[in-house]
C-alpha cells in the first residue's frame, strides 16, 4: 500500500517553546488515522504544518510522494487535502447550499472560466447529493448561521469533501455533537471513506469514537509521538496510559 | 409568498427606473448636473462596494482612482481622441494601478491597510499637483469636450445626463452579474474568513488583488466622465475627501449591500442639494443625520431592512428545527 500522506521530522518552534518536536509518521492509502494526545501537545499545530497554515521550523511532508511543505493552503487544498477545524468555521450568511458549492467552486476550471460560467460553478448537482448524504435536505435554502451547533458541524464535514479530497483532515469533527448525530457523523465518515477510498486523519479527544472509527491511532505527548498502533494496542499501551488515557 | 416579494422587486425596480429616465425631462440644468453626478458618484461607490464591502479590504485611495480616471479623460480628449478611447485607457490604467495598491492588503490588514492606501491617495494628489507637464498643476484642464455617441451629441445637459444613466445601467449589470458569479462567492469568503476560504481553495492572494483591480477600474469609469461633466478639472475635487465621500456612501448605504452605493450616493450628493434651504446649518444637520445614522444601524440603511429579513428567517428555521426535534421525540 502505498503512502498518501509522509511526514518526516516536523518540528515546529514558537519562540522558546517547541509546540512539535520531531514527529515522523504516514498514513496510507484508504486509512482512517486517529491523532490523540492531551490538550497543548501539538496535535493542531502539527495540522497547521501539514496544510500550510503554518510554515515548520523543520522537516518535511509529502502528499502522494511530492513535497508540499511550503506550499500555500489554497494549493495544497487544490491537490485534494482539505481539512476541517476544531472550532466551527462555516459561512453563516450563506445558505448551506451556497457553502458547499463556494466549498468546491474552486476545483473547477480556471479562475477564468469560472468568471464567465455558470454562477454555481456546475456544484450545484454535487452540492444537492452532498445535502442528501449529510441529511440537510430541509436545511438547503437557510442560511448557516442559523442552523444548530451539531447542524453546523455536519455542514462543516460536509464542506471538506465538497472538492472530491484525496487526503483529509479533521479537527475534532465529534466535538460539541450530541450523541445521536455522533453516531450519524461516524457513520457518514465511514461510508465516504469507504465509498471513495478518501484517506482520513482525525484529531478527536472522544476515545469511543477514535477506537471505533481508526483502524490506526498515532498517540502524542509534550509535541512527540508517544505510541503509534492499532486501537487495541494503543488501548494496553502502559505508557499511553500514563500520559493520557489515565487508569 | 416568495414569489409575490419577487413580483413586487422587480416592479419597484421598473418603476425606479422608469422615474430616473423621466423625471428629469422637467429639470434645470442644476438639477441634471446634481443627477449626473449621482450617476458618475454611484459607479465609483459601486467600486468601492465591492473592494470594500463584498471583500472586505479597506481603501481611502478611491478618490483617488476617480482622479487617475478623469486626468486620463481630460487629457486624452482634449487632445482629440474620443471618449471612448479614453475610457479603455483609464480602465486598464486603473486596473493596473488598482492591482499593484493591492500587494499591501497581502500583508496588512484593517485600519494599517487603510493607512497604506490613505498614502497613496495623499501621492496621487501631489501627483496631480506637481507634474505639471501633463496635469497643467493647479491651474488645471478646462474645455473638456462632451462626446458624440452613436451620432448624439451630448453637450447639453439632458443628453449627458442619459449618458451617464446607461453608464451605469451597464456597470450595474456587470456588477450584478459579478456578485453572483463564483468570484462573489469568493470574495464574501475572503472578507468573512480568509484562513477558511484558503482551506476550501479560494487563492485568496488572487482574489484580494482582482478585488482591489476591479474596484479600482469602476472609480476610472466613473473619472472618464467625471471630466466631460464638469468640463474643467484641477486637483483639488480628487483630494482625500472624495475618497472619504465615496467611503461614506458605502457605509451609510450599507456595504456589501448591492443597492447600497445607490443609497449612499443619493444621501451624499443629494441630501446636501435638499438642505440647502437651511443655509448655514446644511453641513451640521447631514453630519448629524449620518452620524444618527449610524449609531442606530451601523450596517447601514439596507442593513437595517436585511437586520428584518434575517430575524424572520431564524425565527421560521429555529419553528423548522423544532418541528423536526419533536417529530424526533414522537418516532418510537
Amino acid at each position: 500500500m502505498t503512502a498518501v500522506l509522509e511526514v518526516s521530522d516536523i518540528r515546529k518552534n514558537f519562540g522558546g517553546i517547541t509546540a512539535v518536536d520531531g514527529v515522523s509518521f504516514e498514513v496510507r492509502e484508504g486509512e482512517i488515522l486517529g491523532l490523540i494526545g492531551p490538550n497543548g501537545c501539538g496535535k493542531s499545530t502539527l495540522f497547521n504544518c501539514i496544510l500550510g497554515q503554518l510554515t515548520p521550523s523543520g522537516g518535511e511532508v509529502k502528499v502522494d510522494g511530492k513535497i508540499v511543505t511550503g506550499l500555500r493552503p489554497s494549493e495544497l487544498n487544490r491537490l485534494g487535502v482539505s481539512r476541517t477545524f476544531q472550532l466551527l468555521q462555516v459561512f453563516p450568511k450563506l445558505s448551506v447550499r451556497e457553502n458547499l458549492i463556494l466549498a468546491g467552486q474552486e476545483h473547477r476550471g480556471s479562475m477564468m472560466s469560472r468568471l464567465f460560467g455558470a454562477s454555481d460553478a456546475g456544484m450545484t448537482g454535487a452540492a444537492e447529493r452532498m445535502i442528501g448524504f449529510f441529511k440537510l435536505d430541509h436545511l438547503a435554502g437557510e442560511p448557516a448561521g442559523s442552523l444548530s451547533y451539531g447542524q453546523q458541524k455536519l455542514l462543516d464535514a460536509a464542506m471538506a469533501f465538497m472538492g472530491g479530497p484525496r487526503l483529509v483532515l479533521l479537527d475534532e469533527p465529534a466535538g460539541g455533537v450530541n450523541l445521536s448525530m455522533l453516531a450519524d457523523l461516524k457513520e457518514r465518515l465511514a461510508a465516504i471513506n469507504r465509498e471513495s477510498r478518501a484517506t482520513f486523519v482525525v484529531i478527536e479527544h472522544n476515545m469511543e469514537f477514535v477506537m471505533s472509527l481508526c483502524s490506526r491511532v498515532v498517540v502524542m505527548a509534550e509535541g512527540k509521538i508517544l505510541a503509534i498502533g492499532r486501537p487495541d494496542q494503543i488501548r494496553g499501551n502502559p505508557a499511553v496510559i500514563e500520559a493520557y488515557l489515565g487508569h | 409568498m416568495r414569489e409575490l416579494k419577487k413580483y413586487w422587486r422587480i416592479t419597484l425596480g421598473i418603476v425606479a427606473i422608469l422615474a430616473l429616465i423621466v423625471l428629469p425631462l422637467g429639470l434645470n440644468r442644476y438639477g441634471l448636473f446634481i443627477l449626473s453626478q449621482w450617476a458618475v458618484m454611484t459607479i465609483a461607490a459601486m467600486g468601492l462596494n465591492l473592494t470594500l464591502g463584498y471583500a472586505g479590504q479597506v481603501s481611502l485611495a478611491q478618490g483617488a482612482f476617480v482622479g487617475i480616471g478623469a486626468y486620463a479623460a481630460a487629457i486624452m480628449t482634449t487632445q482629440g481622441m474620443p471618449l471612448v478611447a479614453a475610457l479603455g485607457v483609464s480602465i486598464l490604467l486603473c486596473f493596473a494601478v488598482g492591482w499593484l495598491l493591492g500587494y499591501p492588503a497581502l500583508r496588512v490588514q484593517h485600519h494599517y491597510l487603510a493607512f497604506v492606501t490613505l498614502a497613496f491617495s495623499t501621492l496621487a494628489f501631489l501627483a496631480f499637483r506637481n507634474e505639471g507637464w501633463i496635469t497643467n498643476g493647479i491651474y488645471g484642464i478646462s474645455n473638456i469636450p462632451r462626446p458624440t455617441i452613436f451620432g448624439f451629441p451630448t453637450n447639453r445637459p439632458l443628453p449627458f445626463y442619459y449618458l451617464c444613466l446607461a453608464s451605469l445601467g451597464i456597470v450595474s449589470v456587470a456588477m450584478w452579474w459579478l456578485i453572483r458569479s463564483p468570484w462573489g462567492r469568493a470574495f464574501l469568503a475572503l472578507r468573512e474568513n480568509p484562513i477558511r476560504a484558503q482551506s476550501l481553495g479560494v487563492d485568496t492572494r488572487r482574489y484580494t488583488l482582482m478585488a482591489f483591480a476591479i474596484g479600482s477600474a469602476l472609480a476610472g469609469v466613473a473619472g472618464t466622465l467625471y471630466a466631460p461633466l464638469t468640463q474643467y478639472i484641477d486637483p483639488v475635487p480628487f483630494n482625500l475627501s472624495l475618497s472619504l465621500d465615496l467611503l461614506m456612501m458605502v457605509i451609510v448605504g450599507g456595504a456589501g449591500f448591492f443597492f447600497g452605493p445607490f443609497l449612499g450616493a443619493m444621501i451624499a450628493v443629494l441630501l446636501p442639494e435638499w438642505l440647502r434651504f437651511t443655509e448655514g446649518y446644511y453641513l451640521m444637520l447631514y453630519a448629524a443625520s449620518v452620524i444618527v445614522l449610524l449609531i442606530y444601524s451601523p450596517t447601514g440603511i439596507l442593513g437595517i431592512l436585511d437586520r428584518l429579513a434575517t430575524e424572520r428567517r431564524t425565527k421560521t428555521a429555529s419553528a423548522l428545527r423544532a418541528s423536526a426535534g419533536s417529530s424526533l421525540e414522537a418516532a418510537p
